[in-house]
């Protein structure tokens, strides 16, 4: 299996990663040899076997329908790196 | 024994021999005495000086109600969440971040009268087994260090195999607690999955991540490991179950019990120094009175493979958040999107994004099912590989790891580095509670035997660590040059 | 391929092409806190970013906890539409970049939602519509953002409040059996009209507590295969739906008669333009990536969770309106207004309660107190006069110690401040004059008064009657019973 540059490309995109012409050869040659190895999964047959999300084992954890405190304004905002007044600023959402 | 236990310091409180401030100083200097070992992140000063001062009132007034944690100070990996206190997960991408609110964990500790001194070093989002990832430099082992502490959480390892602090804190997700442990000739316990909250612990794998202590004598992990198992409703993961009282179990041997040894982890592919010192090992059990037999947990082999997925898309999730919207790291753009780009690209680690782009591909659509439903299927086959093997053992020992510390810079490939956990990530896959106490020295290095037990029985590892530990007496071992002073004032 | 007009209308479109529409809509639910954390639901009017906690700002460290009350009425909205509620269900992550969206993914349900195959029947123009539910899940909602001059397009920044974020929202997903615009508004007002019942959502479209999206494609008539689905997006009102679908019916219709093909996409309604407008942009395709969500444990709910939700739910509209024709002989049509609004129908049911016949009561909130819950925009349970005063009031007519003039006069003046429409009568002396020789008396005197009029009544003229019934009235200060006094009048004027 050879993980194609374009795919990287594409999955960097999906998660948000910048990455220069250069980093991009490196993640794909080192994402490809992880690949292969995990790869070796397919050779495991898991017929039959149902599919473990958690291994906790249980079910139904909920709360009850209370209300609890907020943060103040100023704790919410604290490590904003961007901000107006009261709320977070960001740029252009579409170019 | 020069490095105090947290026994006896709560001994010497008591005994008015010293105080809280004055440990926690004597801790803080002997961590700066350290610094070339690079263990340490920051020193949360304003924090021990009112858990010290807090310490000091409890004893004085109301001493029936201290615990055995009263006073004693420690040093936690920079994944845990204080209120308050920088935690920056060793990235950049979280450099000055301030949580306005305190993890569970922690401040299960801080009720019971312990005193963080100082934020310990980790591989950067708890991923890697050498704490060469950390953007803000590697951690040396207190053995030789030239060589790695292991990772993920190596600053903790360090600071307890120095002498620094009685205890510390780290997280296991795939190893990062046992492997550091077993490089550093500590203990080093990972509690069952759901055991103690996550709440507070910046997370790396939902499904794998645990809380748990590293101390010098298992002893002193039962005693930080009662402080902060339980319950937690903020936490839908952790068990509603009672906490299994552990002090009763440690000092009742292993006389008697059956211990499995995995066939698959004494195969190839370990050194020789830590072959014959776990097998030394084992000897030793048989002496104090266990049946040895030995076990097979077959899908052993897949066991990276399963983690390697599932471990890395779990985290591509957890880590979206850091966006650089409403903290962290903010690389400024015009647009949003680039700002997305350059923020994640400059402020994660190669390690971090590998992960990232791995977990994000295991996901994405047309490969979901081959690799994500594939690997939660394995892990399910795991698991129940343990589940059969304990209806015929009580618990499992074998190796923590198939090697020894490491030179810093030897195993720049990746996937060199996750071979590093192959004996230790299936326990996080079966959400198992598992231990790394030392066994003995490969030329001078520190090797660790590894303790496994069902699901529950974390009093149960805890007592067959316990029985080794005080028949060999490996845990008074000490790094034959430590740049630390004792934490105990003469 | 025929040209036809380029003007085609929308009959003319739908001679030739069915519209396919299935509608999602997206509701609030009226839970006291959110649905990971304990922030408040109620979030409208509060300072940007103050109902915010660790758990809903999606800093690192933090966990979801579900809310129990969000799962029951979700389960409680999927018995109202006739869903099945498997035993097992989960959330999952949809992982995407939004700064709206603080986690970076959004915890909701993907291939094991709470109910599935449910059905809502509803009338258009006297006709019953059925339309499939397909499914109907839970999840949390965003934040807001407000672009820099309002308009995403061309905004050089945003800002961004997490006030919302994490607000249980309900989805609920209909089958594309809708055909025409009209159904599909009358699908809408009948399922707000059924959230709004059973309690779980205020029905609330301008504030966005209720938020509707569609999907509509065209084909030719007696074509089974569906055609290209476009979504739409933007629509703020039942009215705006209702319009934007056959904007879109309309604009499709004549791209295919000019065998164009219609492009897969989301459009904008932009109520200023009366159109859609494509809301194609750089974006990048959305790979969701939904995986199981690792922080929390799995949902069984079993037969008895299910019956204890079914047994909680309230009476559902069709079912009051088939009540009410049967315990209080109402016709279908006053049910059906009756019912519109569930509060009305509270207040009917409690005037029936305290007396009051049912037509009678029928008329009064029909009529005048709807009119002046509208002129006043505040509805009788808000009313300072309330459902008690205004049975008190509408008693008093039936006894016949006020008149229906009287009446509205007092209802007018008590609406909105509130008071005792019994004591006010009686401290200005406005009941009604009913004693049988007084209005004898005061009729004997207007003949006497009036004998022009009463000669143009003799001589064949009515309205020559209503002016002496306004004399009768004008002598007791518009007090007596209006009936009884034409009565009189007639009895002593026609031999």
């Amino acid at each position: 299996m050879t993980l194609a540059r374009d795919q990287v490309a594409h999955v960097a995109m999906l998660a948000r990663l910048g990455l220069s012409d250069e980093e991009l050869e490196r993640y794909r040659e080192q994402l490809d040899a992880i690949l292969a190895h995990v790869d070796r999964l397919q050779r495991v047959d898991t017929s039959g076997v149902g599919e473990t999300a958690q291994v906790g084992g249980l079910v139904n954890a909920w709360r009850e329908d209370v209300r609890g405190e907020c943060l103040p304004v100023e704790a919410a905002l604290a490590n904003a790196p961007k901000r107006r007044r009261d709320h977070f600023e960001v740029g252009a959402i579409q170019e | 024994m020069s490095h105090p236990t947290v026994a006896d310091l709560g001994a010497s409180l008591r005994r008015g021999e010293t105080s809280p401030a004055e440990l926690a100083a004597a801790s803080r200097s002997a961590l700066e005495s350290l610094a070339s070992l690079n263990p340490v992140l920051r020193y949360t000063d304003e924090l021990a000086e009112r858990q010290a001062a807090r310490a000091a009132r409890t004893l004085a007034e109301s001493p029936d109600t201290a615990g055995p944690l009263c006073g004693v100070p420690f040093a936690y990996k920079d994944v845990l969440c204080v209120e308050g206190v920088e935690t920056t997960a060793g990235s950049r991408i979280l450099q000055g971040y301030v949580p306005p609110y305190t993890g569970t964990a922690l401040g299960r500790l801080l009720d019971a009268g312990a005193v963080p001194v100082a934020v310990t070093n980790c591989d950067e989002f708890a991923m890697g087994s050498s704490n060469e990832n950390s953007a803000f430099g590697p951690v040396g082992n207190p053995w030789d260090p030239s060589r790695v502490p292991g990772g993920s959480s190596g600053g903790s390892a360090a600071v307890v195999a120095a002498g620094a602090v009685p205890f510390s804190l780290g997280t296991d997700t795939g190893g990062s607690i046992r492997q550091p442990a077993s490089f550093c000739g500590v203990a080093g316990f990972k509690p069952t999955y759901g055991r103690v909250s996550r709440y507070g612990l910046i997370a790396f794998a939902s499904s794998l991540d645990q809380i748990g202590p590293f101390a010098r004598s298992v002893d002193d992990v039962a005693q930080v490991f009662t402080a902060i198992a339980g319950h937690d409703p903020r936490d839908s993961t952790s068990s509603p179950t009672a906490v299994e009282p552990v002090e009763e179990q440690l000092g009742r041997g292993v006389e008697g019990m059956r211990l499995g040894v995995p066939h698959e982890y004494l195969a190839e592919g370990l050194e020789p120094g830590v072959r014959t010192a776990v097998e030394s090992a084992l000897a030793e059990l048989e002496k104090l009175g266990a049946t040895l037999e030995e076990v097979s947990l077959p899908s052993t082999s897949a066991a990276l493979s399963t983690y390697y997925i599932i471990a890395p898309a779990e985290c591509s999730a957890n880590l979206a958040r850091m966006d650089g919207v409403r903290f962290g790291l903010h690389v400024d753009r015009p647009s949003l999107t680039d700002t997305y780009l350059a923020t994640r690209g400059q402020g994660f680690g190669p390690e971090v994004k590998r992960r990232i782009m791995l977990g994000t591909y295991a996901l994405s659509s047309g490969y979901y099912d081959a690799y994500y439903r594939k690997a939660q299927k394995v892990r399910t086959l795991i698991a129940e590989e343990f589940d059969r093997a304990f209806e015929r053992v009580d618990a499992l020992v074998c190796p923590t790891s198939p090697i020894v510390a490491f030179p810093k810079g030897a195993r720049s490939d990746p996937l060199s580095m996750y071979l590093c956990d192959v004996l230790t990530l299936p326990v996080n896959l079966a959400g198992l509670p598992g231990i790394s106490v030392p066994c003995g020295l490969s030329e001078g290095l520190a090797v660790g035997l590894q303790v496994i037990g069902p699901r529950f029985q974390d009093a149960r590892v805890l007592r067959v660590a316990h029985a080794y530990e005080q028949a060999t007496g490996w845990h008074a071992e000490q790094p034959p040059a430590p740049p630390a002073a004792s934490a105990i004032p003469r | 391929m025929t040209t036809t007009s380029a003007v085609s209308t929308l009959e003319q479109v739908v001679e030739r092409y069915e519209p396919v529409i299935g509608l999602e809509v997206h509701g609030q639910l009226l839970t006291a806190s959110k649905m990971f954390c304990g922030c408040s639901a109620d979030y409208i009017g509060s300072p940007p970013n103050s109902n915010t906690c660790p758990v809903c700002l999606g800093l690192p460290g933090v966990l979801p906890v579900i809310n129990r009350v969000a799962v029951e009425y979700t389960v409680r909205t999927a018995l109202a539409l006739n869903c099945e509620i498997p035993e097992h269900s989960k959330f999952d992550r949809k992982n995407y970049f939004y700064p709206d969206l603080p986690k970076g993914y959004q915890i909701s349900q993907w291939d094991m939602p709470f109910s599935r195959n449910g059905h809502l029947t509803f009338l258009v123009d006297g006709e019953e519509v059925r339309c499939g539910i397909t499914r109907v899940h839970l999840e949390e909602d965003t934040g807001t953002l407000q672009h820099a001059g309002d308009i995403l397009q061309q905004a050089r920044s945003s800002v961004v409040d997490l006030n919302r974020a994490g607000v249980p929202l309900m989805e609920i997903v209909g089958e594309p059996d809708l055909r025409s615009s009209e159904q599909a508004r009358e699908y809408l007002v009948r399922l707000r009209q059924i959230l709004v019942y059973i309690g779980v959502n205020d029905g609330n479209l301008e504030q966005g507590s209720f938020r509707c999206d569609a999907n509509i494609s065209l084909r030719r008539r007696g074509e089974t295969e569906l055609g290209v689905k476009v979504e739409v997006k933007n629509m703020n009102s039942f009215r705006a739906v209702q319009r934007a679908l056959d904007f879109e019916i309309v604009r499709q219709g004549r791209l295919l008669d000019q065998g164009e093909t219609i492009a897969q996409e989301t459009r904008g309604w932009v109520e200023a333009k009366g159109a859609t407008i494509s809301q194609r942009s750089k974006e990048y395709a959305h790979d969701y990536r939904y995986f199981p969500e690792p922080d929390l444990p799995p949902l069984h709910l079993g037969a008895d969770f299910v019956e204890r939700v079914r047994a909680g739910l309230p009476e559902l509209p069709q079912q009051l309106v088939e009540r009410l024709q049967r315990e209080h002989g109402l016709s279908a049509y006053d049910a059906a207004i009756i019912t519109a609004e569930r509060e009305d129908a509270r207040a009917f049911e409690a005037l029936v309660a305290a007396g009051v016949p049912a037509k009678a009561a029928a008329n009064w909130l029909m009529g005048e107190v709807a009119r002046l819950s509208r002129e006043s925009r505040t509805p009788l349970h808000r009313s300072g006069l309330g459902v008690d005063g205004l049975a008190a009031l509408i008693t008093l007519v039936e006894q016949g110690s006020i008149n229906g003039s009287t009446a509205k006069d007092l209802l007018d003046e008590l609406y909105l401040p509130g008071g005792d429409p019994a004591a006010v009568v009686r401290e200005r002396g406005l009941a009604q004059v009913s004693d049988q020789a007084e209005l004898e008396r005061l009729v004997d005197a207007v003949i006497a008064e009036n004998p022009a009029a009463v000669a143009d009544f003799r001589g064949g003229k009515e309205q020559a009657l209503q002016r002496l019934v306004g004399g009768v009235m004008k002598a007791t200060r518009g007090r007596a019973d209006a009936r009884v006094v034409t009565g009189l009048l007639r009895e002593r004027l026609v031999p």
